[in-house]
């Protein structure tokens, strides 16, 4: 059970509050008839799943209804940073 | 008595605004109707841990827009008398009218049945840009529980942090609510307000019954 | 039986308040304070188990959490049945009802024996790994006789009658144990105003030091605890927690604890009371002030009853007033386990010896046992117990400096009925491996101490390896200092009570106890007693090539009891270490994982159970279908009505009648479960064009649409009909089950992609009451209830207008799931009753006829009308459903789905496509799911073409309906295919359009 802090709520709530809709950063193609079967492809399908910095959309879905971003620890599940949509990650993996 | 209007502009309708109470003919029934709180309140015990009633039959009102528009935050405040509470997770009352803050983009009104249709023309009259209104009225339902052992009966049903240093009188929050979700509000030193979906209504009454048995539950009309 | 053990004084029990109980059907007496462990020994009962593999007679081996043996089956009736109870966690009370665990029949027969032997030679080690690795059947026949020998505990056959519940905490501090540590953390937090939990699995505070000699501060050691307990209380933010084991330590400092809270008391929960509690914790931080756990020796035969762990023996004595024997022989490691040969002597008892694997120890308690006249063994070990239903005597021999050899061969035979041993402590660091840290060994307390973690989480006494009293309550207080400061609190002051400390040797490292014989060959020594895992079987293991302590464990099964290796695990994998030449923390370290000890599944399930167990949701009319005897389907967590037999009907022939009613005359649904949103703002419409397939451009006011949603690979994920209330102002509907789920697809988008659209949504699933009146008649029963203009060339299909119904402010939807003249009357849902009802004052004329989910899912099948989730499944795409008429190719925007249904995937020929399927004989009805072949003879596994995804009998056309997939359905009309069912029958089919009541729409344009 995480311990989330909502940007938009600020403070801490229960995990049980919100989903986790996955890898964040992941913009639609602007033009998406362009995209090439491969492209859309690495769109649609192919995430990662890195040991370590991983950067994630959370929805804080029973609360204020936003999304918003959190940089998690894979390995230690530990929470680094949350931030809006729109905003950047100050904290990445390094290398 | 309802036709379809709205604040028109260039003959088309923008947006389709209702009258939705009745007249005195059609029978209104609250979501926790059939529990007939009422009959209970008279029956049950007078003393005990936990009230709860319903306070039922009002008007929702479910308002957005942006904090950086002007005439959204002011038209707000000429038409409710009240300035929409921007600190998050807060609300302000006054009078019949209380406004719940649900995001930094959501609030929520509730007021007598009978403004509603009054308070959303005003709302539509009063402000220009992006903003929508929508009465939520028959959607939901607002609950008391008061008494010593309020708090014990949301630490059961929620999990917010409910202590009062951490839950001041008029604080707001949205959450896990036995296993469906409420808008959760301290109304008092020992009183809390839930609001509740409509469909949910009856489970939670049930849960909420269950919960409170060991602190004795008063119903009040 | 009397208490033949029971001391006349002394220790934390009342002897003025007797209580019965019952041990395996037979009654025996002990007192309030006692635990059923206790109470036996005191009563004289030696066994209280069987063991696992071998049927050995076991006794009590140690006096708490990490009892291995004395296991209960709990309950004086059937509904209160609990296995799995420690009998040294279990409070007594008057008339409880107990039987051991292992054992069957009972502990103290013989008639398991040869089972037992049995049993032996079938179960050598790595018995599972090799039966599962081995041909499966093997297992069968095993399993039954291990299962009914192992006797882990049975569940109870009736429903269990009490509550159960959880609760939510939060607090800034939570400390996990009452001993010194935990109390003296909790004191200086709460001291500096911080909100504190502390919670201990014990009934009363106090830890160790209930079962000490102790001076704290000039008092008695429970004098002081009496003392900090009565502070602690004084505080309003803090909440103390006896018979509560914190169970698990999640991340984010997220801790569970059991609380029994009448556990105590009575079989049952006294009336109106929870009888277990889960309390589900956040804390700020915490402080793990969890002890330490004494190791016994492993010795040959170390498992006859009358062997225990040398602190445990010394607690019977001290705080329940029972001497567990009359001879002791103590075999240490370390000094602090001669205070047991003290206690012993106190009691009156003799000490026959104690046995010191050291050449030379040096300390006070030594020289205090010596001033006694008891006799000192130094360097030497037993190494030998004998006796078989008890201790009768041990051998000792001299052993080398490192304990890895018998010396000498003059071994010397002892009478004693008892062996205390003491192999040191190993800190309680369970809970700190919760959340992923691994422990880390330390040489110089000879144990595993918490290794470094994430978690906000301190630690204080015993634990740490620390034991000396005076440094134990420092470490206590220190850690409530740093975590009020971390907190941002103003530390209070605490002083640190008086302590006398003893000095103390140095203690050795020994586990394992050498024989004169290899351990292959000399008689069992036990490392775990639950699951009668030996050092020989460690071993073997090792010589079988399982090197890592985690494939070790898993072989012999070290570890997997109920006590979780809370007693050996230490000791297996020292004994694997010294087999592979290595140290120990080069073996591996042991992690534990929750529940610290075994759980109740009431008290996991709490509240969550029965009516409670999963939201129901209900419609505002919901009264009136259970008044008019529906039959309800969970949709979602909806119930809805499925249908509504009248007296004596079948199913199917209500399903008949409400067929026929709606299309001859009129029929109602309560439609009020559909997902309805309010979506309102300028670019209302372009987002909807963006998320439907279809175009909503010039969609006017006043008007209706059909929509078709897809996910961005372009397969269909939920459909409905939106409604434009108003330029900027449109009302969605989505499927039943898809509402909030589209709701939040809407706002994903909406929130990361195009946040620039002014658009706002707005769930209104719940306000707006939805019946739906269908058939021929449903105007003119409209009609007599509205002043909305009916006309049919005013208000046209696909048209919606606002006006009144039965006096109801209403809006009036002109769309049709059935093929029928329709109206979808939407009113504020409080007066959704109030309409229903003048409806069906007014319908009776008409026959109006309520029809519930299985009618409209016929009613929409004949006119061939998907359903999103039964006639799709997320591989389909809106061509595959034939729907490309609701396809928008000439929409600027690339909507969610178009640049999906383009894959080279989505537009090869062949795939499977949605169609209508009419069986050759029309009096059967083919069965959902059933699959498509093309040439039903051919060779198992057949080439499969598709499946049958929605079926019906239709009584208004007379023969059965079916949709379904077939590959290239589409161009195959006419065409036959096979569906073979289990039975052996074959049913036969032709393709068709799955359009079969009027295919050209008249029905619902009249
Ligand atoms: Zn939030």
């Amino acid at each position: 059970m995480l311990h989330i802090y909502c940007p938009h709520c600020r403070e801490h709530r229960e995990e049980e509050e919100f989903h986790v809709k996955g890898q964040a950063h992941i913009a639609r193609p602007l033009d998406p008839e362009s995209c090439t079967d491969k492209e859309w492809g690495e769109y649609l399908f192919f995430r990662k799943n890195p040991r370590g910095i991983h950067h994630e959309i959370w929805y804080h879905s029973t609360g204020c209804r936003k999304f918003f971003n959190v940089t998690r620890d894979t390995v230690s599940y530990e929470i680094k940073e949350v931030y809006k949509i729109g905003e950047q990650p100050q904290v990445v993996a390094k290398g | 008595m309802s036709e379809t209007l709205a604040p028109e502009k260039e003959g088309t309708v923008n947006v389709a605004v209702m009258n939705q109470v009745a007249g005195s003919g059609a029978r209104a029934e609250s979501p926790l109707h059939h529990a007939e709180l009422d009959k209970l309140a008279a029956r049950n015990p007078r003393t005990g841990g936990v009230m709860l009633r319903e306070l039922k039959l009002l008007g929702h009102l479910t308002l957005r827009g942006s904090q950086q528009n002007e005439s959204f935050m002011n038209g707000c405040a000429e038409v409710l008398g009240l300035a929409l509470p921007t600190q998050p997770l807060t609300s302000v009352e006054k009078g019949s009218v209380s406004i719940r803050w649900i995001s930094p983009d959501e609030w929520l009104v509730v007021l007598p049945a009978d403004q509603a249709y009054e308070v959303e023309q005003g709302l539509r009259a009063a402000i220009e840009g992006h903003f929508s209104v929508v009465n939520v009225s028959g959607g939901q339902t607002l609950l008391e529980l008061s008494g010593p052992n309020a708090r014990d009966v949301l630490k059961k049903s929620c999990p917010l942090d409910v202590h009062p240093s951490q839950f001041p009188v008029g604080k707001v929050a949205g959450t896990v609510f036995a296993k469906s979700t409420a808008v959760v509000r301290r109304s008092g030193e020992e009183s809390w307000e839930l609001v509740v979906r409509r469909s949910f209504a009856d489970y939670i009454w049930l849960w909420l019954q269950d919960a409170s048995r060991e602190y004795g539950l008063v119903i009040k009309s | 039986m009397s208490q033949k053990n029971r001391l006349q004084s002394g220790g934390r029990i009342d002897r003025s308040k007797a209580m019965t109980f019952s041990y395996n059907g037979r009654q025996y007496k002990g007192y309030q304070g006692d635990t059923v462990a206790s109470a036996l020994l005191a009563n004289g009962v030696d066994i209280v188990g069987r063991s696992f593999k071998y049927s050995r007679p076991r006794g009590l081996v140690t006096a708490g959490a990490d009892e291995p043996n004395g296991i209960l089956q709990m309950g004086a009736t059937e509904a209160t049945q609990v296995p799995n109870v420690r009998a040294t966690q279990q409070e007594l009370f008057d008339g409880l009802v107990c039987s051991a665990t292992n054992g069957w029949p009972n502990a103290e027969s013989d008639m398991m024996s040869i089972l037992g032997k049995v049993g032996g030679k079938m179960m050598p080690p790595g018995f599972y790994y090799k039966t599962f690795m081995y041909p499966q059947s093997m297992w069968e026949t095993y399993e039954k006789v291990i299962r009914k020998a192992a006797g882990f505990g049975r569940s109870p056959l009736e429903n269990d009658p009490d509550e159960y519940d959880s609760v939510n905490q939060h607090c800034d501090l939570m400390v996990v144990g009452a001993g010194p540590a935990g109390l003296m953390a909790a004191l200086t937090a709460a001291r500096s105003g911080a909100r504190v939990i502390i919670a201990d699995e014990q009934n009363e505070f106090g830890g160790h030091l209930l079962s000490s000699r102790e001076r704290i501060g000039g008092k008695s050691a429970a004098d002081w605890v009496a003392s900090i307990v009565e502070e602690l209380a004084s505080f309003p933010d803090v909440l103390m927690l006896p018979r509560s084991t914190v169970n698990g330590y999640h991340d984010h400092n997220f801790l569970t604890i059991h609380e029994r809270r009448t556990d105590h008391i009575a079989d049952k929960a006294p009336s109106g009371q929870v009888r277990q509690r889960m309390h589900r914790v956040r804390a700020h931080w915490v402080v793990l002030a969890t002890g330490a756990q004494e190791r016994p020796l492993v010795f040959a035969h170390n498992d006859v009853p009358g062997c225990m762990v040398a602190s445990a023996v010394s607690t019977y004595i001290n705080r329940y007033g029972v001497v567990p024997g009359k001879q002791l022989v103590l075999m240490t490691t370390n000094d602090g386990a001669y205070q047991t040969a003290l206690d012993w002597a106190d009691a009156g008892r003799e000490v026959v010896a104690v046995v010191d694997t050291r050449a030379n120890p040096q300390g006070e308690l030594i020289e205090a046992v010596r001033k006694r006249g008891i006799k000192v063994i130094t360097g030497s070990a037993v190494i030998e117990v004998s006796g078989k239903k008890r201790v009768s005597g041990v051998t000792v021999a001299g052993i080398d400096a490192k304990g890895e050899k018998v010396t000498g061969k003059a071994h010397s035979l002892l009478s004693c009925d008892t062996v205390a041993s003491s192999g040191g402590w190993s800190p309680v660091v369970h809970l700190s491996c919760h959340a992923g840290s691994r422990p880390e060994w330390r040489d110089d307390i000879i144990g595993f101490v918490p290794g470094p973690t994430v978690q906000k989480q301190l630690i204080a006494g015993g634990i740490t390896g620390t034991y000396a009293l005076d440094k134990v309550l420092a470490e206590g207080a220190k850690a409530g200092q740093e975590a009020t400061k971390r907190l941002g609190l103003t530390v209070a002051d605490v002083q640190l009570p008086n302590v006398r400390n003893l000095r103390e040797g140095k203690p050795m490292a020994l586990f394992h106890v050498p024989h004169t014989k290899p351990t292959s060959r000399a008689p069992k020594q036990f490392v775990d007693y639950q699951n009668d895992v030996t050092a020989a079987g460690i071993e073997l293991a090792t010589r079988e090539g399982f090197e890592s302590i985690e494939h070790v464990k898993r072989y012999t099964a070290m570890g997997f009891g109920t006590d979780q290796g809370k007693l050996g695990n230490i000791n297996g994998m020292a004994i694997t270490a010294k087999v592979l030449g290595k140290t120990i923390p080069e073996t591996g370290t042991t992690v534990f994982r929750p529940n610290y000890t075994p759980i109740t599944f009431g008290a996991i399930a709490g509240r969550n159970c029965d009516e409670l167990f999963d939201p129901k949701r209900f419609s505002a009319m919901h009264k009136w279908h259970v008044e008019n005897g529906a039959k309800f389907e969970d949709v979602g967590q909806w119930k809805r009505p499925w249908y509504f037999p009248k007296a004596g009907e079948t199913m199917q022939q209500s399903l008949d009648r409400e067929c026929k009613a709606t299309r001859e005359s009129v029929g109602i649904l309560d439609a009020s479960t559909l997902g309805k949103i309010d979506i309102q703002g300028k670019d209302a419409r372009e987002f909807l064009s963006r998320v439907y397939t279809n175009a909503w451009a010039k969609l006017g006011v006043g008007k209706c649409r059909y929509g078709l949603m897809c996910k961005e690979d372009g397969m269909v994920f939920d459909d409905g009909v939106t409604s434009c209330l108003g330029e900027n102002h449109f009302l969605m509907t989505t499927t039943t089950g898809g509402a909030a789920g589209v709701l939040e697809w809407l706002e994903l988008y909406h929130q990361t992609e195009w946040p620039e659209l002014e658009v706002f949504f707005t769930s209104v699933t719940d306000h707006w009451a939805t019946m739906t009146i269908s058939g021929p008649n449903s105007r003119k029963l409209l009609a007599e209830l509205t002043d909305i203009d009916l006309d049919k060339d005013g208000f046209k299909f696909m048209d919606w207008r606002a006006g009144t119904v039965a006096g109801v402010p209403a809006r009036v939807f002109r769309i049709s799931f059935t093929g029928e003249l329709s109206f979808e009357i939407n009113v504020q849902a409080n007066y959704g009753l109030h309409v229903w009802e003048k409806l069906f004052e007014h319908g009776a004329k008409y026959n109006l006829t309520p029809y519930g989910t299985e009618t409209m899912h016929i009613l929409r099948a004949e006119k061939g009308f998907i359903i999103a989730g039964q006639d799709t499944d997320g591989s389909v795409h809106p061509f595959d459903l034939g729907m490309g008429w609701c396809v928008g190719n000439n929409k600027p925007f690339s909507y969610i789905g178009k640049r999906g249904m383009a894959r080279e995937d989505c537009v090869r020929p062949n795939r499977k496509q949605l169609v209508g399927l009419k069986t050759k004989d029309p009096k059967v009805v083919l069965p959902e799911g059933a699959q498509a072949v093309a040439d039903p003879k051919q060779a198992i596994p057949m080439d499969m073409l598709g499946h049958v995804t929605s079926s019906y009998w239709s009584a208004n056309l007379g023969h059965s309906i079916a949709m379904g997939f077939v590959k290239g359905g589409l161009e195959r009309m006419g065409e036959s295919v096979y569906y073979p069912l289990a039975d052996g029958r074959v049913i036969e089919a032709e393709i068709c359009s799955p359009i079969f009541l009027d295919p050209k729409g008249e029905r619902q344009n009249v």
